[in-house]
C-alpha cells in the first residue's frame, strides 16, 4: 500500500524535500515507517524530538499504517 | 470561530463580531514579532504551517476550552507567512460571563497551542535564520 509522507519547518529543510511518496507493506507500524525513511535520508537520524502525526493526529511508533494515509514529521511546535 | 490565515487582523473588530449578551468578560491575547530573541536581534519571522492539522488541533483544543471552562466562546487566529517586527502573529478572544473563567480559558488556549498546534517559527536575523522549536 502507498502513504504519503509530508515534512515540514527544520526537518523539510535538513532532508530537502517537502513531501514523498512510499509504498509499504499492509500493517506495517509508523515506527517500520520511520526506521525507513532515516536509511533514506540519514539527516533524519540526527533530528532530536521528531514528532509524528498520521492524518493530522499524534500517534506512537505502534500505529499501524492504512492505505492512503497522510504521515507527518516535524519538529516540535513553536506558534502561537 | 477558527482561522488559519496570512492576513492581518483587528482585534477591534474581532470583538466587535464575538460579543452577545451573555458575555461580561471579554479576555484577548495577541502574540506579536518581537525585535530580538536569546540575544539575536530579529529583522522578520516567517511562520510555517501544517495547515490541515493545525486546523484540527485549534478546534479541539475550542471545544476543551469551551467545555472545561464553561466559557461562552473562544476565537483563535493565527497568520502564517513573512511577518515584521511589531505585526501581530496570532490572537485568542475569549467571552465569558464572568473574568476568572475568561482569563482561564485564554492561558489554556495558548499553552495547548504551544504544545500541539503544528506551526512554526523562522527568525530571520543579521546572523543568518534559526528555526524556533518548543518544548517537546
Amino acid at each position: 500500500m502507498r502513504v504519503r509522507v509530508r515534512y515540514f519547518a527544520s526537518v523539510r529543510e535538513v532532508i530537502g524535500l517537502s513531501e514523498e511518496e512510499i509504498s509499504v507493506p499492509t500493517g506495517f507500524t509508523i515506527g517500520s515507517l520511520i526506521e525507513r525513511l532515516k536509511d533514506a535520508h540519514e539527516p533524519l537520524r540526527h533530528i532530536r524530538n521528531l514528532l509524528v502525526a498520521v492524518n493530522g493526529e499524534f500517534v506512537d511508533m505502534e500505529h499501524g499504517l492504512g492505505e492512503g494515509d497522510v504521515v507527518a514529521l516535524f519538529p516540535p511546535v513553536s506558534g502561537g | 470561530m477558527i482561522v488559519i490565515t496570512r492576513e492581518d487582523f483587528s482585534v477591534d473588530e474581532v470583538l466587535a463580531r464575538f460579543r452577545t449578551g451573555e458575555m461580561g468578560a471579554l479576555v484577548t491575547f495577541t502574540g506579536v514579532v518581537r525585535n530580538s530573541s536569546r540575544g539575536r536581534e530579529v529583522d522578520r519571522i516567517e511562520i510555517q504551517v501544517y495547515e490541515e492539522m493545525a486546523g484540527r488541533q485549534l478546534e479541539a483544543i475550542r471545544e476543551e476550552a469551551l467545555e472545561r471552562f464553561g466559557v461562552e466562546e473562544v476565537t483563535v487566529i493565527h497568520r502564517h507567512g513573512s511577518l515584521k517586527v511589531s505585526e501581530n502573529i496570532m490572537m485568542i478572544a475569549v467571552g465569558a460571563a464572568h473574568r476568572a473563567e475568561a482569563f482561564e480559558a485564554c492561558r489554556y488556549v495558548i499553552d495547548e497551542i504551544k504544545k500541539r498546534v503544528p506551526i512554526w517559527k523562522k527568525e530571520i536575523t543579521p546572523e543568518g535564520d534559526f528555526w524556533v522549536e518548543g518544548e517537546p
